[in-house]
């Protein structure tokens, strides 16, 4: 998108609002509507994979020492990945205003 | 040329969407439009179109599958009137802001309750702001030529909108008319071949229909708003282009002994044959009476209107629909915003008549624009009378 959507005028729109670009959901920060994150403690963390599995934004990612961080574009702090944790390694922390 | 056939208008339309070759139709049959939709799928069953017909379980399927059809640059066609066009209604909205062009006849009818299979504008006035074309015809010549029209208009690349072509229930849909059908020949000179942008294709994906937060929701509606008053030009470009084909030429508002007249009467669909001679009848008794007929309903034709009715003293608009509990007929208040800011303007009268098939006669019409004129001068306690209504 050469443009943001906060940038685009109304005849910037192709018609009838078709999106040309493949994948452009991509694109969407749904992480706006969190009102909760969760925080990884990897001392607890067995690498199970469970919140991977789990998360219904497969938003989860395993970094390169193999435990899983939440990518925050995209987390909407639901919370299943901290309620699924076999060690409760994972909690949920409030988001500051 | 052109054979002069006497046929039923219904079948004349089916007929002229076989012409237009059209190839998907998905409808569902409900009165008194079902006899276009039969004669469709007669068609198709006995060979003669080559099209999709989807029998489908309801009108909101139908609608939904027309989308579809036309999402894939298919040139679709469907049929309905009164309760099937309120079961399209959420899709209706979904067919013009995706910019799928496709003609769809409404035979106007009545809603229930009480139950009335009866023409009447109330359905088409519940579909008003659903962003389609729309345009009124009054008899069964000008219902064909105008389908032939809306394809074209429908598919032109500046437009790529839907089209509804309204015929009145019954008053137009059963009638037996002289016809001029044109030859296969004429139509496939007429219609362009139609070609969508952006067709559903599996090698050239793209998102239709998408989602839309607020910060870009008013930017689309904005455009769709854009596209469907600037589509007034290409409709008068067809119109004027069907007229140097086939003689017949169309107007968004059509003037009757109207240029000179104190007194307008203003109509819309197939009464106003009864209401021009009434206008005759009363001009041989020396009054000063024309008549307006309204036959673009969407995109409104401001312009044309104000300059129809700028000289007269007296408007009296009548509407084959009420808008319960509001100020006047619904077309009568839209004639009434039109002209509010105008410093020269007629009095505006709002009648309400002819609801659920009730037929109105030339001595009806004497009688409104009489009463139109007599409470242009002494005024009405209410915002708009009722004709006809046993008191």
């Amino acid at each position: 998108m050469v443009k943001s959507e906060s940038e685009l005028t109304w005849k910037d729109l192709e018609i009838g609002s078709v999106v040309v670009e493949p994948g452009s959901a991509s694109q969407y920060e749904t992480g706006g509507w969190r009102s909760q994150r969760p925080s990884f403690d990897n001392s607890k963390c067995i690498k199970c994979g469970i919140c991977y599995i789990f998360c219904p934004d497969a938003c989860i990612e395993q970094n390169t020492e193999g435990y899983f961080e939440a990518n925050l574009f995209y987390c909407k702090g639901c919370g299943i990945c901290a309620r699924e944790c076999w060690t409760q390694a994972i909690t949920m922390i409030e988001e500051e205003e | 040329m052109a054979k002069r056939v006497g046929m039923e208008v219904s079948l004349a339309v089916a007929e002229v969407a076989k012409l237009a070759n059209v190839d998907v139709v998905a409808a569902y049959p409900i009165t008194p439009q079902t006899h276009i939709v039969e004669h469709l799928a007669e068609l198709v069953a006995n060979g003669e179109l080559d099209a999709a017909y989807i029998p489908v379980e309801s009108e909101h399927s139908a609608m939904s599958a027309c989308l579809g059809a036309s999402a894939v640059g298919a040139r679709t066609f469907t049929a309905t009137a009164g309760q099937g066009l309120e079961l399209m209604h959420e899709v209706l909205y979904v067919a013009s802001s995706m910019r799928l062009p496709m003609v769809m006849t409404v035979a106007n009818r009545a809603l229930s309750s009480p139950l009335s299979v009866w023409g009447d504008h109330s359905d088409v006035m519940a579909v008003r702001d659903t962003g389609w074309i729309q345009i009124f015809a009054e008899n069964g010549q000008q219902v064909i030529d105008n389908v032939l029209c809306a394809f074209c208009i429908a598919e032109d690349q500046r437009v790529l909108l839907p089209v509804m072509v309204h015929l009145d229930g019954f008053h137009l849909t059963h009638m037996i008319e002289p016809i001029l059908l044109p030859e296969q020949s004429e139509v496939d000179r007429f219609i362009p071949p139609y070609h969508h942008p952006f067709p559903l294709d599996p090698d050239k994906p793209v998102t239709m229909g998408t989602f839309a937060p607020p910060i870009i929701y008013s930017e689309a509606k904005k455009a769709q708003e854009v596209n469907l008053r600037a589509a007034k030009k290409v409709i008068l470009e067809y119109w004027d282009k069907f007229g140097k084909s086939f003689g017949r030429y169309y107007h968004p508002v059509e003037c009757y002994l109207s240029e000179e007249a104190k007194v307008l009467l203003l109509t819309m669909g197939s009464f106003s044959e009864t209401a021009m001679a009434a206008v005759d009848k009363m001009r041989e008794e020396g009054k000063d009476v024309g008549l307006v007929r309204l036959r673009l309903w969407r995109p409104f034709p401001f312009e044309e209107i104000r300059q129809a009715v700028k000289n007269a003293e007296v408007l009296i608009v009548l509407d084959r629909a009420l808008s319960f509990g509001g100020p006047a007929g619904p077309v009568c208040s839209e004639i009434r915003s039109a002209l509010y800011n105008e410093d020269r303007k007629p009095k505006v009268i709002s009648f309400v008549g002819g609801l659920g098939g009730r037929d109105i006669t030339v001595t009806g019409f004497e009688k409104i624009i009489n009463r139109g004129i007599e409470i242009s001068q002494t005024g009405s306690e209410q915002e708009f009378e009722m004709f006809g209504v046993r008191e």
